[in-house]
């Protein structure tokens, strides 16, 4: 049952991203950006976490949940530390994710070489 | 040579007509599956690192690992860009396309050097996205610890 | 007023220059293309075996100058100027073809239309009696052309139905100053007209513009109706930029239709998934130097109108929000004087 919301969760937010690409010729970058301040924001007021209480990885696996990580981990932090949690939060939270990016796409970015399009 | 708003307005009336439009329909298809898979791939790692008695948080911290790893991989192998073609957003959304987004310039530019070329480049389309999002999530920040 | 200039972008050569030879190279993809059979070589690897694709570019470039002199009969200390160009930053891929050919050079830069703006300018100077033998000489590379003006190529993205694939190529041209033709008999050279088109996933209708401004001064210019020509052929208009360029001229009282075709439609067949068609510097080259010129000898076609289209916009311009203006270039090419 899990597997089913996941794949409905995810694909809806997909779907929306794929309509605001083919109606708005907004760039995969942009998308990116809109989706993860976006995140955050729904993140902040506390809505995305019924999201993924339905959702389950639909929702942490879009870049909407990397947003969401962000806004929860400063929130935390916030309760925890007070004011300094507001600038260590977000990226404590996000902290795997990122150097994961960083690390392996540097080390793939050594093994692999780009092939052109056929 | 001034502009002429009423001749470019007529003419972008005519290049409109005849531009092709996206097969919306068949593309937000392919987006939904393809963004419901990956999704379902990352259910199952969590599903698995939870029932190697991870809490939520560290089973969530270590699927977002993994399926950088997986989308990393997959554009080293030169897979993405062909899931990419078909699937649009929906292998752009998931935190995998992150991944894409960040190996597939650090490759290309390699030639370049690995300073300026390769570790520069990966950050042209995550540096944005890291940017913004911390952003936003201290501005969420700021406005919790004055507010609660 | 000048002698040899008719209207008001014309010029009528009083001693025409001969096309002598011409030399192509392609990469594979277009080598599986409709046209496949008249191109002199065709990669099987677009790495061209070199370390970088802006390598493996400028070494099209170089062969298909050598291809050329060879089919000539000439040697590079025969020819008094080349005239070349590419789409990338600086014009490396010319420049550095030019480093290693030891001729004297002028680096053209008009985008796509180089192709037949280095042809114009070299048939000014054999009609001006400055020059016996030119060689124009253009090059462009998807994998190069991809990286300095769209996404990497491993990016996962979609390509919009308005968009062209750049040619992987290099084509080049032998003018001479004697020879029994072909002939350039008439140039006719465009302004840059931009009517406020954004979409650089869409050249064709950024150029369409430019590219009718043209053809209608070429007109008027010369007096010349359709029913002169045989062949009415531009560069990189693609699937998209043709039908809007058919439709401005029909507008203006001009129906080329039945005479008309396009070098970036002609080259690639449409299930090779390239969506509006092929466009880049070489796509008009190739197909000029290795498609027309074989038809022209074989006398399917006696009197051409050929006009390569540029769009002049560059990454930084675009990411500023500018829009693309377009440019045109057309010779005419006569096997009779």
């Amino acid at each position: 049952m899990d597997y089913i919301k996941a794949f409905l969760m995810g694909g809806l937010i997909c779907a929306i991203a794929q309509i605001l690409i083919d109606k708005t010729k907004l760039t995969p970058a942009r998308i990116l950006v809109t989706y993860v301040t976006l995140g955050a924001i729904l993140g902040g007021l506390g809505v995305y976490k019924k999201l993924i209480d339905i959702g389950g990885a639909g929702a942490t696996i879009p870049l909407l949940g990397f947003g969401n990580s962000l806004a929860q981990g400063v929130i935390k932090a916030v309760e925890k530390d007070g004011l300094i949690g507001v600038f260590t939060g977000g990226l404590t939270a996000t902290a795997g994710g990122i150097s994961a990016a960083v690390f392996f796409g540097y080390i793939f970015s050594l093994i692999f070489n780009p092939r052109t399009k056929k | 040579m001034e502009r002429d708003v009423k001749k470019e307005q007529e003419y972008k009336n005519i290049a409109q007509k005849y531009e092709p439009k996206p097969a919306l329909l068949k593309n937000i298809v392919m987006a939904f599956v393809v963004g419901g898979l990956i999704s379902d791939i990352g259910q199952f790692f969590l599903n698995f690192y939870l029932s190697r008695g991870y809490s939520m948080q560290d089973a969530n911290t270590l699927v977002s690992i993994t399926m950088v790893f997986l989308g990393a991989f997959l554009t080293g192998i030169g897979v993405y860009d062909d899931i990419g073609k078909f699937a649009g957003a929906g292998s752009i959304v998931p935190i995998t396309g992150f991944a894409n987004s960040i190996v597939s310039p650090a490759m290309e530019f390699k030639r370049e050097g690995f300073v300026f070329g390769a570790a520069a480049k990966m950050f042209t389309i995550a540096g944005p996205v890291i940017v913004y999002g911390v952003s936003t999530s201290i501005i969420i920040g700021l406005i919790y610890y004055f507010l609660k | 007023m000048a002698k040899k200039k008719l209207g008001t972008q014309t010029v009528e050569f009083k001693n025409p220059p001969s096309i002598i030879a011409g030399g192509t190279i392609v990469g594979p993809k277009e080598g599986e293309g409709p046209l496949r059979d008249y191109f002199d070589m065709i990669l099987v690897d677009d790495t061209y075996g070199e370390k970088s694709w802006e390598k493996a570019e400028s070494k099209m470039f170089q062969d298909a100058v050598n291809l050329a002199l060879k089919k000539a009969n000439l040697k590079i200390s025969e020819i008094d100027y080349l005239l070349g160009g590419d789409l990338l930053n600086q014009i490396i891929s010319a420049n550095f073809a030019a480093r290693q050919l030891n001729v004297p050079h002028f680096g053209l830069y008009g985008a796509c239309s180089t192709t037949t703006e280095g042809l114009t300018l070299g048939a000014m100077l054999i009609d001006g009696g400055y020059a016996d033998y030119i060689i124009t000489a253009t090059s462009s590379h998807f994998s190069t052309a991809e990286r300095q003006f769209r996404y990497p190529l491993e990016q996962g993205i979609q390509r919009p139905f308005t968009s062209q694939w750049t040619v992987t190529g290099a084509g080049a041209t032998i003018l001479a100053s004697t020879g029994e033709g072909p002939y350039i008999t008439h140039a006719t050279t465009g302004k840059v007209v931009d009517l406020g088109m954004k979409d650089a996933n869409n050249m064709g209708a950024a150029m369409a513009p430019a590219a009718a401004d043209t053809i209608i001064t070429h007109f008027k210019d010369t007096g010349f109706t359709i029913e002169d020509y045989d062949l009415i052929m531009t560069g990189d208009m693609g699937r998209v930029g043709r039908d809007i360029l058919l439709e401005l001229l029909y507008k203006e009282g001009y129906d080329i239709e039945s005479k008309y075709k396009d070098c970036g439609i002609e080259i690639f067949d449409e299930s090779q998934d390239v969506h509006s068609g092929g466009s880049g510097a070489a796509c008009s080259a190739v197909v000029l130097n290795g498609w027309l010129l074989s038809q022209i000898q074989n006398g399917v076609y006696k009197k051409v109108l050929f006009m390569a289209t540029g769009a002049l916009l560059s990454p930084t311009s675009s990411q500023q929000g500018e829009s693309i203006p377009g440019i045109a270039h057309a010779i005419t090419i006569s096997t009779t004087l």
